[in-house]
């Protein structure tokens, strides 16, 4: 019985090489993208545009996991719309505590 | 391209409205780890844009960084605070545990995906290998912060001089040592504050993720999986495993980074 019960009952398809390869293939953009976050960290001078670069690469790495490694791509439509569409609202939070942040920077110092 | 054993698509029998359908073409399961990740996300977006506003309320330090002197009048430079790795004391080398750490994650979530390809095949023997790189690279990853967290709290040899309000209400200067909740050698208060939270609440993230990823490691290896038909559970864990890690690119961005 107990050999039964490890016997595979389930029909075990071979690899698929090409699918294997992308996954690697997206884990170097991964890295490569953290790596040229890595260098201009210590290269550029610290200023907006390094920042919009940094949140660029992110936002960019961003694509890469949900996309590639989450598979939200491949879901229905609506379901893809139904995550991505609610993240708008956090422009508005950003740019609201921001603002907040610095006036609060004015009354302060 | 789902191969699993749950049913999606409209009945025939009771028609469009009927009930009983899934117009989102995804298992009950999948569907409440997208919706309870995306309640995540604005979490993690919260503090976040908590750290930026807190943030940009500081003046931000604005000497040369190799003389970088931590100061609660300013918001420390992230790459002279996080610049200490294991065994090597006293060595200033900015960022580059922390870039150790980011690596370790990409690839654990790296071979999660390649266990969820494994699941997709049914392929029990890759299933449980890849879960188990993966499960590895969460503990590796949670040791790394928990030596991090060590190193944040107990400080550098030399301390800063600091001058605030302590716990019973008198304004002293003293060097300070290392971080806690009221007080840190790094930058104002809100500086430790923010470290704590943010990372600790990613860090109890990947705690748990470490324990759903033991729990699929152990049911793939002995056999649970393959005789419920499918490993929608390595699926369903994996979207949670990704999560943490991307959240850690985000906090690896504006936390240390930025």
């Amino acid at each position: 019985m107990a050999i039964d019960e490890n016997k595979s009952t389930l029909e075990v398809t071979p690899r698929n090489e090409e699918k294997i390869k992308k996954i690697w293939k997206t884990a170097g953009i991964l890295l490569i993208l953290t790596s040229i976050e890595f260098v201009f960290a210590f290269t550029l001078p610290r200023g907006l545009l390094l920042y919009a670069i940094f949140i660029g690469l992110t936002i960019w790495k961003a694509k890469y996991i949900m996309m590639e490694f989450m598979h939200l791509g491949d879901e229905a439509k609506p379901l893809f719309y139904s995550i991505i569409v609610p993240l708008i609202f956090l422009v508005w939070l950003v740019i609201a505590l921001m603002r907040e942040g610095s006036d609060i920077f004015m009354i302060r110092w | 391209m789902s191969t699993t054993a749950t049913a999606v698509g409209v009945s025939s029998k009771r028609g469009t409205w009927g009930g009983g359908n899934e117009p989102l073409k995804a298992s009950y399961g999948k569907l409440m780890m997208w919706f309870f990740l995306l309640s995540d996300i604005f979490t993690f977006a919260a503090f976040l844009t908590a750290y930026a506003a807190i943030r940009v309320s500081y003046p931000t330090y604005a000497g040369p960084d190799d003389v970088f002197v931590g100061s609660n009048e300013y918001w420390p430079v992230p790459e002279m605070v996080f610049d200490a790795l294991p065994f090597l004391h006293g060595v200033h080398v900015p960022l580059a545990f922390v870039g150790l750490m980011t690596f370790i994650l990409i690839m654990s979530s790296v071979t999660m995906v390649l266990a969820v390809e494994a699941g997709h095949r049914n392929d029990k023997n890759d299933v449980v290998k890849w879960m188990l790189w993966t499960l590895l690279g969460g503990i590796t990853f949670l040791s790394c912060q928990a030596w991090e967290w060590s190193h944040f709290i107990h400080g550098t040899d030399g301390g800063s001089m600091i001058t605030y309000v302590n716990n019973l209400g008198r304004v002293v200067s003293e060097t300070v040592y290392g971080a806690n909740l009221a007080v840190n050698e790094y930058g104002p208060a809100a500086f430790a504050q923010l470290f704590f939270f943010i990372t600790g609440f990613h860090g109890f993230h990947v705690t748990i993720g470490v324990f759903l990823l033991f729990l699929a490691f152990y049911q793939a290896a002995v056999g649970v999986y393959e005789r419920r038909g499918h490993y929608e559970m390595i699926e369903k864990i994996g979207l949670y495993w990704h999560f943490v890690d991307l959240v850690w690119v985000f906090v690896f961005t504006f936390f240390y980074l930025i």
